[in-house]
């Protein structure tokens, strides 16, 4: 299975070797013919400012956002959570959004680095699953074929949702890709 | 010595929430890989910067280059510029710390800045320690010429290393000499033996449990960003190909004729990095580059500082 890992800027090479050890072919993503034929597209953590520069300038926004239009699957991470949400409430106007997945999330909602921490989130399985929050997004609302697949476990922000899934799309404001637990990535590629 | 990263990560197992582990400090660290970290002294070139597509800026009073022509003691920057730079941009804020100035770490940490760079390019304040950057929450960058020092900064507890280069002079040969060092180290690491590995940690200077895990893994706990002296978006090409992870841009943006245009210009070309049409296009009409000097004949090597 090809998947096509974003690769302009931020933790793509980490995505890719999560890719690598769940059995998935990943292929860097720079330019538009980097895309075409993939099973899939994860768009990293990184600086959704720096990415939304990036993609323009590498005339890639069409080509994705066409993929996405035809069903291609998708997983966001942190910043590609960010980009793939119908809505971003106080984003830059210049920041492009794909509008794969009808949440709207805010960006920092977390916080600064200060802020920053992992905590234990409930997926639905039974395992608490170690979720590293960097600088994260906050979902503020779903529309409604969203569906809630983890939140946080315990804390002040207990049931804070952080994992969704529209269709073949995925977004997490957490990064599975630094804390090394393939559920996410597995669950993604069940998908593609 | 205090533990070693991997056994910090594991202290933060539990339910609830842990803010400031390794693994929260290196993730940012992560975050910034691919990208261009700008040195600005003012929020409107903080602005400048974001605009340009910088991954993080670097706040502080007087660039590299100033402080080489106008001397003195380089000391942390006022809480207050780097509280309007703060505020100017969204992305991460990182601010310097001398060598071995905890205190001034201190107050850059309650400022809520997202990186602390505890770094050469001020005066250092201990001649013997570094920070004991466990004592953080907020992550650190130090600079190394080396493997080992890079290595002794990591058991410090530095979340990220970068090359120190020669700050402040647009040459980026000193940089490209670090980066070769460290990076060739850690290839001929792994071709030694474990009986080999016992005498290379002390030839390093380093800790022997550190210098085993580079030698499996082929590459640092933490990554690797280029710094010193880049000025163009060739620059940014080559140590990309050399292996940093990401780059460190201080003068060369600002002390070009045209910022903007060469800030965004080293953007791309980091990104699209093994492409060299990609750079030669993002290369052309970029006015004049900071003028600089020959690192080889600056009055002062600021690598030297810190060991």
């Amino acid at each position: 299975m090809k998947i096509g890992v974003l690769a302009l800027q931020g933790d793509f090479a980490l995505h890719a070797a999560m890719l690598a050890a769940a059995g998935a072919d990943p292929v860097e993503v720079r330019s538009g013919s980097d895309l075409l034929p993939l099973d899939g597209v994860v768009i990293p953590g990184g600086e959704s400012t720096t990415m939304s520069m990036l993609l323009r300038s590498a005339g890639l926004v069409e080509p994705i956002s066409g993929a996405l239009s035809d069903g291609m699957p998708a997983l966001g991470t942190c910043a590609g959570m960010i980009l793939l949400a119908k809505e971003v409430t106080d984003g830059r106007a210049d920041q492009i959004s794909f509008a794969a997945i009808d949440i709207s999330v805010r960006r920092n909602a977390f916080g600064r680095q200060a802020e920053s921490f992992e905590a234990d989130i409930d997926i639905g399985d039974g395992e608490p699953l170690r979720a590293v929050f960097i600088r994260a997004p906050g979902v503020e609302a779903t529309g409604s074929e969203v569906e809630v697949l983890g939140r946080l476990a315990f804390g002040p922000r207990a049931n804070e949702a952080v994992l969704c899934r529209q269709g073949a799309v995925m977004a997490c404001s957490f990064h599975p890709e630094v804390s090394g637990d393939a559920r996410i990535h597995e669950l993604f590629l069940q998908h593609c | 010595m205090r533990a070693m990263p991997e056994s910090h990560a594991g202290q933060s197992s539990g339910a609830y929430e842990a803010r400031g582990t390794f693994r929260v400090k290196r993730g940012l660290a992560e975050m910034l890989k691919g990208g261009v970290i700008m040195d600005v002294v003012t929020p409107e070139q903080a602005k400048i910067a974001e605009d340009s597509g910088a991954a993080a800026v670097m706040a502080l009073e007087r660039v590299p280059a100033d402080i080489r022509a106008q001397g003195g003691v380089a000391r942390m920057s006022d809480p207050e510029l780097i509280e309007g730079i703060k505020a100017a941009v969204t992305v991460p804020v990182m601010a310097k710390a001398r060598i071995g100035h905890f205190a001034e770490a201190q107050v850059l940490q309650s400022l809520g800045v997202d990186f602390v760079d505890e770094s050469e390019v001020l005066t250092p304040a201990d001649g013997v320690n570094h920070i004991d950057k466990w004592a953080f929450t907020v992550p650190f960058v130090c600079g190394a010429t080396n493997l080992g020092e890079a290595l002794r900064r990591i058991a410090e507890g530095a979340a990220m290393i970068r090359s120190k280069g020669e700050a402040g002079t647009g040459d980026v040969a000193v940089a490209v000499t670090h980066l070769r060092e460290i990076l060739g180290h850690i290839r001929r690491l792994g071709s030694l033996d474990q009986a080999e590995l016992y005498a290379e940690a002390k030839n390093l200077g380093a800790p022997l449990q550190l210098v085993e895990e580079v030698a499996k893994a082929g590459k640092l706990p933490v990554p690797l960003f280029c710094a010193g002296g880049l000025a163009t978006p060739a620059d940014a090409s080559l140590v990309m190909q050399l292996g940093a992870e990401a780059v460190f841009v201080g003068s060369g943006i600002f002390k070009s004729s045209e910022p903007a245009r060469r800030a965004r210009a080293i953007v791309e070309a980091t990104t699209h990095y093994a492409d060299p049409a990609f750079v030669a296009k993002v290369s052309r009409g970029l006015g004049d580059a900071m003028s600089g000097q020959d690192a080889s004949k600056a009055a002062e090597h600021l690598a030297e500082r810190g060991w």
